[in-house]
C-alpha cells in the first residue's frame, strides 16, 4: 500500500468540501481523515457533526468550513439527530414535497461522542435500520476538553482524567470494541481504517456510502496533542498503529470480517508506543503486557476473517 | 365542517396531527401522553397518515431526531410528559435557539422522586426559559385548537421558534370529551404548507449551529429573545385567523366574570374549568370575585396580565409546581413581579396545590378564596400557602 503514495494522489478528487482555515492543531490525524471523508463522499451529503474537536475547530461563528450541508447540535445526540433527517428526507421525499434523492445521510462524531456519552442513540439509530452512515473519529480521548480519558483510550495511555502515578499506570481497561458493539446490530457494513492509508479509507467510505442502511466506518486518527508526539509523523504512527495490530484494519461486511491487510509478522508495539508521550512512564511490565493482549486480539481477528 | 364528536383528548390531538400532514413523528412513551403517540403509530401505519414515525430509544433522541427532521423543512411533531420532557431538556435549549419550528404536545406530569404519573405543572416550570412558545389549556377542545395553532404559529416565517402545548395529565389527556373536530378542508384553509426558508440541502448548502464565541454569543442570544417577544403580535394574528375560520376565540388571558370585581382568582389549565363553578357559587354567596386564567406562557403577556388584575384589591393565585426553596409558586412569583412597577397593585396571595394529580375540587377552589381573602387582611408571615396538604 505504501507504494501507491506516489500516484494515487494524482487520482484524488481535487475538489474540497472541508475547507482550509479551519483552526486544528498542527499534524491533526482527524482534520486529515475528515478532508479525505469529504473528498470520499462528495457534495451530496448532510452532515451531522457531534461536539468535539472537529466541530470545534471548523465551525466558529461567523466562520464555516463547511461546503457541504451541516449541522451540530449536542454532544450525544448526533446519530438521533441523523435518523430524524433520514426520516425527513424520506418523508418529504415520498410526498414530493420535496426531492432530496440519493442525498446521504453522514454522522461524524468523536469516540467519545460515540462509544461513551452516545452509544445509547448510536445503538438506536442502527437497531431501526436508518439509512445513514456514520463516521467514528477515534483519536482515543477527549481531546476538545482536554485529553481526559474515553472508553476507547487504550490500556496504559496517560490522560488527565487515567493519569499515571505513584500508584496508576495510565488508562486501567482496554479499549472498548466499538466496530463489534456496532456489527453486533446486524448492520450490513462496518470497517476500520487509518487515513494513513488514505486510498482503503476512501474505498470503505464510498461503499459504505453506497450501501442502504445503517453503515460505521471506524477511522483511527492520530492526535499529536493529546498523544504527545511530534506533529510531522501523524501519518506514521497511524501506520504503525496498523501494522503493529494496535489498530488493525478490517471490514465487516454482513457479519463476515475480512482484514484488509494481512500483516504476517507484526511489528512490536514498542515501536508504536514509544514515539508517544502518553506511553512514556509504561514499564516493560505493562508494555509485554499490551504486547501479548494484541497478539491474542490480531490472532482471534485471523481467525475470525478466515 | 367541523364534526361534534365524543372523543378522547389524546387521541384528538393524534387525528388534528394527521390532518396537518406532518411529516416526522418522533416520539417515547411516557404517561400520560401514551395514547397520542399510539394513535399517531397506528394512523401511520395504516396508512392514515402518511409520514415517517420514529420510535426512538429515548426523549432524548425524540427532541434530537426532530431537530433534524425540522431542519430538512419536514412538519415535526412529537410528545411526551414528566420525566421525558425533563430527559429531553438540554435538547429543547437547542430547539429554540435554533429556530426550528417543531410542536409538541406535552401531558404536564409530576416529576419524580417519588415517582407520579399524576398531573402537576412540574414539568412545565422546568422548561420555562428553555425558549419555546408555551400554551396552556383548559379542556379538549383548546387543545385541540391550540394543537392546530401552534403548527402555523411555529412555522411562520416570522416566528420560527417550536411551541409546547400544555394539557394536564388524565385530567385532559385521558377525558372523552365532546369536541368540534375541524374537517380537512378547514385545516388545510387555515394551515398553509410548511415552507422552512433555510433548510438542509445540498443544492444549497449552509452550515447550522455553529460555536458562538463570546464577541457573537451575546447578540445571539439577543436576536433570539427579541424574536420570542416578537412572536407575540402573530401568535395574536394566529388566533384572529383561527377565529375568522373555526369561530372560537382565544387570548393570552381569559377572564371570568371578572368585571367590577376586587377579588380575583388566578389559574391555568384544567382546573381553570373547576374554578368557574366555584366562582358560580361564590357569585351566589355573595363573594364578588372572577376568574383570570393564563393561557399565554411563554411569551410571558405583561400587559394583558397588568390589565387584568389593575383595577383588583386582592389576587389569589394558584400554582402546581413549587419551586423549591424559593418565593412559591412559579407563575405567581412572575405575576407579582409584573405588577411591581404599578402604583395601585392588588395584594397577591399565593398558593401552591394539586400536585403529583392531587385534585382540588369546586370546594376546594371555594375555600382556597375565602383563606386568600381572610390572608390579605390579616397578613401572613409565609411566602406562600400551600393547600390541601395533610399535616
Ligand atoms: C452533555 C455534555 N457533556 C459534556 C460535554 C463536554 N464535551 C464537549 S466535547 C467533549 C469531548 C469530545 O470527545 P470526543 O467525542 O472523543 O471528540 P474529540 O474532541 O476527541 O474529537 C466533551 C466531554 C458536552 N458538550 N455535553
Ligand atoms: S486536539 Fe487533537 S484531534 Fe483535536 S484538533 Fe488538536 S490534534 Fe486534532
Ligand atoms: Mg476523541
Amino acid at each position: 500500500m505504501e507504494t501507491q503514495t506516489v500516484y494515487i494522489p494524482k487520482l484524488m478528487p481535487k475538489e474540497e468540501f472541508f475547507m482550509p482555515g479551519h483552526r486544528a492543531c498542527i499534524g491533526c490525524g482527524e482534520a486529515l481523515a475528515l478532508r479525505l471523508v469529504c473528498k470520499a463522499l462528495g457534495s451530496n451529503v448532510i452532515v451531522v457533526n457531534a461536539t468535539g474537536c472537529m466541530e470545534i475547530v471548523s465551525s466558529q461563528m461567523p466562520y464555516t468550513s463547511w461546503a457541504v450541508p451541516w449541522i451540530h447540535t449536542l454532544f450525544e445526540n448526533t446519530a438521533a439527530v441523523a435518523s430524524g433527517i433520514e426520516a425527513g428526507i424520506k418523508s418529504l421525499n415520498s410526498k414530493s414535497k420535496k426531492s432530496l434523492e440519493g442525498v446521504k445521510v453522514v454522522a461524524v462524531a468523536g469516540d467519545g461522542a460515540t462509544a461513551d456519552i452516545g452509544i445509547q442513540a448510536l445503538s438506536g439509530a442502527l437497531e431501526r435500520g436508518h439509512d445513514f452512515l456514520y463516521i467514528c473519529l477515534d483519536n482515543e480521548a477527549y481531546m476538545n476538553t482536554g485529553i481526559q480519558r474515553s472508553s476507547a483510550t487504550p490500556f496504559g495511555a496517560h490522560t488527565t482524567t487515567s493519569p499515571a502515578g505513584k500508584v496508576s499506570m495510565g488508562q486501567f481497561t482496554w479499549k472498548k470494541n466499538l466496530p463489534a458493539i456496532v456489527a453486533a446490530h446486524n448492520v450490513p457494513y462496518v470497517a476500520t481504517a487509518c487515513p494513513s492509508y488514505f486510498k482503503d479509507m476512501m474505498t470503505k467510505l464510498q461503499k459504505a456510502a453506497s450501501i442502504k442502511g445503517p453503515t460505521y466506518v471506524h477511522i483511527l486518527s492520530v492526535c499529536p496533542t493529546g498523544w504527545r508526539c511530534a506533529t510531522d509523523i501523524t501519518v506514521k504512527i497511524g501506520r504503525l498503529a496498523v501494522q503493529t495490530g494496535m489498530f488493525p484494519i478490517y471490514e465487516i461486511e454482513n457479519g463476515k470480517y475480512k482484514l484488509n491487510m494481512d500483516i504476517p509478522q507484526l511489528r512490536p508495539v514498542n515501536e508504536y508506543l514509544k514515539l508517544q508521550g502518553r506511553f512514556r512512564h509504561l514499564s516493560d511490565d505493562m508494555i509485554k503486557k499490551i504486547q501479548e493482549r494484541v497478539t491474542e486480539d490480531y490472532a482471534r481477528l485471523k481467525e475470525r476473517a478466515a | 365542517m367541523s364534526t361534534k364528536t365524543g372523543i378522547e383528548v389524546s387521541i384528538a390531538i393524534g387525528e388534528v396531527v394527521k390532518l396537518t400532514d406532518a411529516d416526522v413523528i418522533a416520539a417515547y412513551p411516557i404517561t400520560p401522553q401514551t395514547h397520542i403517540v399510539e394513535h399517531l403509530a397506528e394512523l401511520v401505519s395504516n396508512g392514515e397518515l402518511n409520514a415517517q414515525f420514529i420510535p426512538v430509544e429515548s426523549e432524548h433522541s425524540a427532541m434530537s431526531a426532530c431537530l433534524g427532521s425540522a431542519a430538512v423543512g419536514a412538519r415535526t411533531f412529537t410528545a411526551t410528559a414528566g420525566q421525558g420532557l425533563e430527559l429531553m431538556h438540554e435538547v429543547l435549549y437547542v430547539a429554540s435557539a435554533m429556530r426550528l419550528p417543531i410542536v409538541m404536545a406535552v401531558a404536564n406530569r409530576a416529576l419524580s422522586a417519588p415517582l407520579s404519573v399524576w398531573g402537576d405543572h412540574s414539568d412545565v416550570m422546568a422548561t420555562r426559559d428553555t425558549g419555546w412558545i408555551q400554551i396552556f389549556t383548559e379542556n379538549g377542545q383548546e387543545v385541540i385548537d391550540n394543537t392546530l395553532c401552534a403548527f402555523r404559529m411555529a412555522e411562520d416565517k416570522r416566528v420560527l421558534l417550536p411551541v409546547m402545548v400544555h394539557l394536564d395529565g388524565f385530567h385532559l389527556s385521558h377525558m372523552i370529551e365532546p369536541m368540534l373536530l375541524p374537517s380537512q378542508e378547514e385545516v388545510d384553509r387555515f394551515l398553509p404548507p410548511n415552507q422552512y426558508p433555510l433548510p438542509l440541502d445540498p443544492s444549497k448548502p449552509l452550515a447550522m449551529g455553529d460555536f458562538g464565541p463570546p464577541i457573537v454569543y451575546t447578540e445571539a442570544k439577543w436576536a433570539q429573545e427579541y424574536n420570542l417577544l416578537n412572536s407575540r403580535s402573530t401568535i395574536l394574528e394566529v388566533w384572529k385567523e383561527f377565529s375568522k375560520v373555526f369561530g372560537r376565540n382565544y387570548s393570552p388571558v381569559e377572564c371570568y366574570r371578572c368585571e367590577g370585581c376586587k377579588v380575583l382568582l388566578f389559574t391555568m389549565g384544567s382546573f381553570s374549568e373547576t374554578a368557574m363553578s366555584a366562582i358560580d357559587n361564590l357569585r351566589n354567596q355573595g363573594i364578588d370575585v372572577g376568574l383570570v386564567r393564563l393561557r399565554l406562557w411563554r411569551p410571558f403577556p405583561f400587559a394583558e396580565v397588568r390589565n387584568a388584575f389593575k383595577d383588583a384589591e386582592v389576587l389569589i393565585t394558584l400554582d402546581r409546581a413549587l419551586s423549591a426553596g424559593g418565593p412559591g409558586g412559579p407563575v405567581s412569583s412572575e405575576i407579582k413581579s409584573a405588577l411591581y412597577p404599578l402604583e395601585k397593585r392588588p395584594k397577591v396571595v399565593s398558593f401552591v396545590g394539586g400536585l403529583g394529580g392531587r385534585d382540588i375540587n369546586v370546594s376546594g377552589f371555594e375555600e382556597m378564596v375565602k383563606r386568600g381573602i381572610e390572608i390579605s387582611k390579616t397578613g401572613s408571615s409565609k411566602e406562600y400557602e400551600a393547600f390541601g396538604v395533610r399535616e
